[in-house]
């Protein structure tokens, strides 16, 4: 049944573009390399005294030691290892405000961050804790006006993405951070997406607690960290053997870990690079889906924005036929349109930044990755104007000026 | 995710456009919804000779439109008026449960296009 669903996506001379990565990368292949040895010839466990878990154990630091140098964290134990970013985002928030709370019950958030902090904070309004979300303009941009008027001394965490994976906006964390410090609050930030793809540097941006994920940096899924900065002290959420400082307990995932390790390596190396030609491709591709298409916009800021993220909205139309048709062709997107969530609310980041329902039902995001070449980028460009034609034909939406 | 037939109907539209001289005309939906569909009809000795339809929305809303063109077109209006939502789900090979709900609008488009034509026709006898 599911193979005679997909026959039509793989046909033999189909071509296929992945332009999806923010929802799911491949792991690089000099990761894969490093991983392997750790399935069956290290399999040691890093909390036992013999030689093969001391063996484990040094492999276990130097991981450690590379995702802190990607960071710029004062010392590797800052590093705690988690299954993702949805584990380190639920430990920074939970672990702080429950371990903090007789400092105050005050949570302060933006309104376009991810589930995994939008719901931890839900969770803890349950426990006595209130959430303030700030809004943002209509670039996705936080304002610090608001920010800093909703910081009482009641405040314990603030929490903020360092970068929005569907818009792709970069915010002002050092700003940010000086507003949340002057208030002596904690700082948690999401850089799920922005990690690997700009530098990051904890101490320069002045970040308490920072989540990161593996995958996101072409390491293998199901690994992620915690960034701790000395002296903060998190409530665990998981309870047992006391492994990462007893503040993360289970025995370490250690082949996805050493893959995250060299990951992160990877990415101190090669970012600048690599991010810089994803740019390009990013403005070439923004512009040529937008300049031959009326009726058709950007989301998200012009410049502060991830290297990789292209998100843009075609009025009349809806996001999951737009999907639909790309697929067709071979070409992996997503959307935010209801449609394609399991919730039929369209993604309350593109209402965060004013959209109309209708408007972001209409949107269309596509997340460049290490693969992805101008030949593509200009493939997608050239199958656009067809599409939206042939959707717009159909939809009863759309203007009598712009048909035919 | 959906059947290969409602992929055929998203492919290939049935009846897709407008009727510039309707007899009757039914929309349902709300773009903020993320789904809106409009039915056209043509009737000739109470049957429905043209019917077409536009469509705002996702793959299902689509496919369920173009289906129920499919299914209606010749069919008396007392037997197009019990064609439902379940039959057209079921003509299109089954909808994912969520789709149900939101996108599966199509039979009350066609049934708002025919309520629209018997008012149409009332007001002629007035």
């Amino acid at each position: 049944m599911i193979k005679k669903s997909r026959e039509w996506v793989t046909m033999p001379t189909q071509k296929r573009v992945y332009m999806d990565y923010s929802a799911g990368k491949p792991v690089d292949a000099r990761v894969v390399e490093e991983m392997l040895p750790f399935m069956q010839s290290f399999y040691g466990n890093p909390s036992s005294l013999h030689t093969f878990g001391q063996e484990a154990l040094k492999a276990l630091e130097d991981a450690r030691a590379k995702v802190a140098r990607l960071i710029g964290a004062e010392k590797r134990e800052s590093i705690i290892f988690t299954s993702g970013a949805t584990e380190s985002n639920n430990l920074a928030i939970k672990g702080v405000c429950l371990r903090y709370r007789d400092h105050g019950t005050r949570i302060v958030t933006s309104s376009v961050e991810h589930m995994s902090v939008v719901n931890p904070c839900k969770f803890l309004t349950t426990r006595g804790f209130e959430v303030i979300f700030i809004p943002v303009d209509d670039c996705g941009i936080v304002s610090l006006e608001t920010l800093e008027g909703e910081l009482t001394d009641k405040t314990t965490l603030v929490t903020i993405v360092y970068a929005n994976g569907e818009i792709g906006t970069v915010e002002p964390i050092k700003e940010i951070s000086k507003i949340v410090h002057s208030k002596n609050a904690y700082l948690h930030v999401d850089a799920t997406v922005a990690n690997g793809q700009i530098p990051i540097d904890v101490k320069n941006d002045g970040i308490d607690l920072l989540s990161l994920s593996s995958n996101d940096m072409y390491g293998p899924k199901g690994v992620g960290a915690l960034y701790i900065k000395e002296g903060i002290r998190v409530e665990p959420i998981l309870h047992g053997g006391g492994q990462e400082r007893g503040v993360r307990s289970g025995t370490e995932n250690l082949p996805g870990i050493v893959g995250f390790g060299k990951a992160a390596e990877i990415a101190s190396k090669e970012m600048q690079v690599e991010s810089a030609r994803l740019l390009r491709l990013r403005d070439r591709m923004i512009k040529g889906l937008l300049e031959p298409i009326l009726c058709s916009f950007l989301n998200g800021h012009s410049t502060k924005r991830l290297p990789n993220n292209v998100s843009v909205r075609y009025n009349f139309i809806e996001g999951e036929s737009m999907l639909l048709s790309l697929d067709m062709m071979g070409v992996a997107a997503s959307s935010g349109s209801a449609c394609t969530a399991k919730t039929l609310e369209p993604s309350h980041v593109l209402l965060a930044i004013g959209l109309k329902h209708e408007e972001a039902h209409g949107s269309l995001m596509f997340s460049l990755g290490k693969d992805n070449t101008e030949e593509e980028v200009d493939y997608v460009i050239g199958l656009m104007p067809e599409i939206v034609k042939r959707l717009r034909a159909m939809s009863p939406l759309t203007p009598k000026e712009l048909h035919g | 995710m959906y059947t290969e037939k409602v992929m055929d109907h998203f492919r290939n539209p049935r009846n897709m456009g407008e009727i510039p001289d309707a007899d009757g005309i039914g929309t349902v939906g709300n773009p903020v919804c993320g789904d809106m569909m409009t039915i056209y009809i043509k009737v000739k000795d109470n049957r429905i000779d043209d019917i077409k339809f536009k469509t705002f929305g996702c793959g299902a809303a689509v496919a369920t439109s173009s289906m129920v063109t499919e299914i209606a077109k010749g069919k008396t209006l007392e037997e197009a008026i019990k064609i439902t939502r379940a039959s057209v789900a079921d003509s299109l090979g089954g909808l994912p449960p969520i789709k149900m709900h939101c996108s599966n609008l199509a039979a009350d488009a066609l049934h708002a296009a025919i309520e629209d034509y018997h008012k149409r026709q009332k007001e002629v006898k007035k």
